[in-house]
């Protein structure tokens, strides 16, 4: 099992946001979290990459506990998280946001191949790598996001809401981009309040409802639970 | 016409000095949101350990000004960085205004501290509330300009301009060029998602202050070469105080802006002293209003709201 969540509980100051959450992914895998605004799924990823802590329970990765490790050692160990809301550094041009993602890279001598991969993904990227990446438009900032996190090279990349504010042409073209992320074989974690999109590339899905874990069960699955059906996929 | 030229070249000498402090107030400023107050004092502190190595250095190098001027670097960056772990740290996640509060009793503490007379290892360290003649690094020579304008420049003057110059220059490239500076950039702008990308916060917080106190350390040699004493363990007051007013002037966090800041309020106050010479401190003063009124943000600064 590559990740496995035992029992998480997260706090907002006195908050409860997470409550008793457990799932796991197992490595190739889509897993996708859907549910409500304000569910805790951005909360569920926060805490995985260790930007938040869990006060109980616990975060394992490939084996070794990672509950209390800082973010950027966990981003040195293989998890890429690509935040919510994109979370591109605006005073940055697009190739210093690339450079900056290195950070977490050990052997150097992969940013080279890597960028070209980053580039043949988005095209966009290499026209404007020199322009401050403020000025991008929305879905610009989001391919940026997306490539910053695959030039960590990292096997496991989470995605914090990756269609939010995307037009429905763009929204397709991140999700196409994430299958071929998958099929470069790295394991992916998406987060989504576009259910239906989130199910249709996942293998397996988990829905949160207020801080908990209420289903889980394989994409297909969930696509034709009732209750799913009603509550997210519109009827 | 002379009489113009001579005041301008008098505020870029003053500016360059202004600059190498507030850079140091503008960088911390920008990756940690906290006027560190001590800064001034980092800058006297370097003016001081001129004092103190210039005659060392002289004997064991030949030459005194760039040994004396690194060193000095060197010691001041120590200092920053001793002082971020011990004041600054273990507030990082409580209020700003506790932080603050630190930067003042920091900066109360080295003014005094180093007003004591005090023997350590057997070695008589006296900063104290005196003035000292501070060693002449370079001979000060009047450089000779054509023409009937009456221009009076120095060589003194030239090594400030220079000096500063050259550091900035090396600044930018720093921060922009090499991976740690854009990392500082980064973490300026969004300190959770620099994490995310692997970049270990308290590395950069801690570079930026080695940096900022060796420009103002720099800017301490600068200064007793130029002036040719030290007043005080006071001194860093009044340069630190214009030097901050001209990184906010600048726009405080904005690199460039208090390197232009640190020029206009260097120039500014060289005119208004040539009026009078009580009017360059109210110039800072008048400057400070003026922006807060005008601008808040700076003249390069952005306005951006508060992250929540």
């Amino acid at each position: 099992m590559l990740l496995e969540v035992r029992n998480i509980d997260v706090f907002y100051g006195s908050i409860r946001a997470l409550k008793n959450v457990s799932f796991n992914v197992e490595k190739g895998e889509i897993v996708s979290i859907i549910g409500a605004n304000g569910a805790g799924k951005s909360t569920t990823l926060r805490a995985i990459s260790g930007i938040l802590r869990a006060t109980s329970g616990s975060i394992i990765y490939n084996g070794h506990d990672i509950t209390h490790t800082p973010p950027h050692l966990i981003a040195r160990m293989g998890i890429s998280q690509v935040p919510e809301g994109r979370g591109i550094f605006g005073n940055l041009t697009v190739q210093e946001n690339l450079d900056v993602a290195l950070s977490s890279v050990k052997d150097k001598k992969t940013a080279g191949p890597n960028q070209d991969k980053v580039f043949s993904l988005f095209p966009r990227l290499k026209e404007r790598r020199r322009q401050i990446s403020g000025t991008l438009s929305g879905g610009e900032q989001q391919m940026l996001a997306v490539g910053r996190g695959l030039m960590q090279n990292n096997p496991f990349m989470l995605l914090d809401e990756p269609s939010m504010g995307l037009s429905p042409v763009l929204t397709e073209e991140i999700f196409g981009v994430i299958v071929e992320i998958n099929r470069l074989g790295k394991t992916v974690l998406l987060v989504e309040q576009n259910a239906f999109k989130a199910l249709s590339i996942a293998n397996r899905g988990y829905v949160l409802e207020t801080g908990s874990v209420v289903l889980a069960g394989t994409a297909a699955e969930l696509r034709d639970n009732p209750d799913v059906k009603k509550a997210y996929l519109g009827g | 016409m002379g009489q113009f030229l001579q005041q301008l070249i008098n505020g870029i000498q003053i500016g360059s000095i202004y600059a190498l402090i507030a850079l140091g107030y503008t960088m911390v400023y920008g990756i940690v949101r906290l006027i560190n107050f001590a800064h001034a004092d980092i800058f006297m502190f370097g003016a001081y350990m001129g004092f103190f190595l210039a005659p060392v250095m002289a004997k064991v190098f030949g030459g005194a000004f760039i040994p004396t001027i690194i060193a000095a670097m060197l010691i001041t960056g120590l200092l920053g960085f001793i002082m971020e772990k011990l004041a600054y740290r273990p507030l990082r996640y409580k209020s700003r205004l506790s932080a603050l509060i630190t930067a003042l009793g920091v900066s109360i503490f080295l003014e005094n501290f180093c007003a004591m007379d005090f023997v350590l290892f057997g070695v008589h360290f006296v900063f104290g509330p005196t003035y000292r003649k501070f060693p002449d690094l370079i001979v000060a020579k009047n450089i000779p300009i054509p023409g009937n304008l009456g221009l009076n420049i120095s060589n003194v003057l030239l090594l400030d301009v220079g000096v500063s110059v050259i550091l900035m220059v090396l600044l930018f490239w720093f921060v922009n060029k090499t991976l740690i500076g854009k990392q500082m950039r980064a973490v300026a702008f969004d300190k959770p998602t620099a994490s995310l990308m692997g970049i270990n916060i308290d590395v950069v917080i801690s570079t930026a202050f080695i940096v900022g106190p060796a420009l103002a350390g720099a800017g301490g040699i600068l200064y007793g070469t130029t002036y040719g004493m030290l007043a005080s363990p006071f001194l860093g007051i009044w340069p630190g105080l214009k030097a901050f007013i001209a990184a906010v002037l600048g726009g405080i966090g904005n690199i460039p802006g208090a390197v232009l800041g640190a020029y206009i309020m260097g120039i500014s106050e060289a005119f208004a002293t040539s009026v009078n010479s009580n009017l360059g401190y109210g110039m800072a003063f008048a400057i400070l209003i003026g922006i807060l009124l005008i601008r808040p943000s700076g003249l390069l600064g952005k306005f951006m709201p508060e992250k929540v």
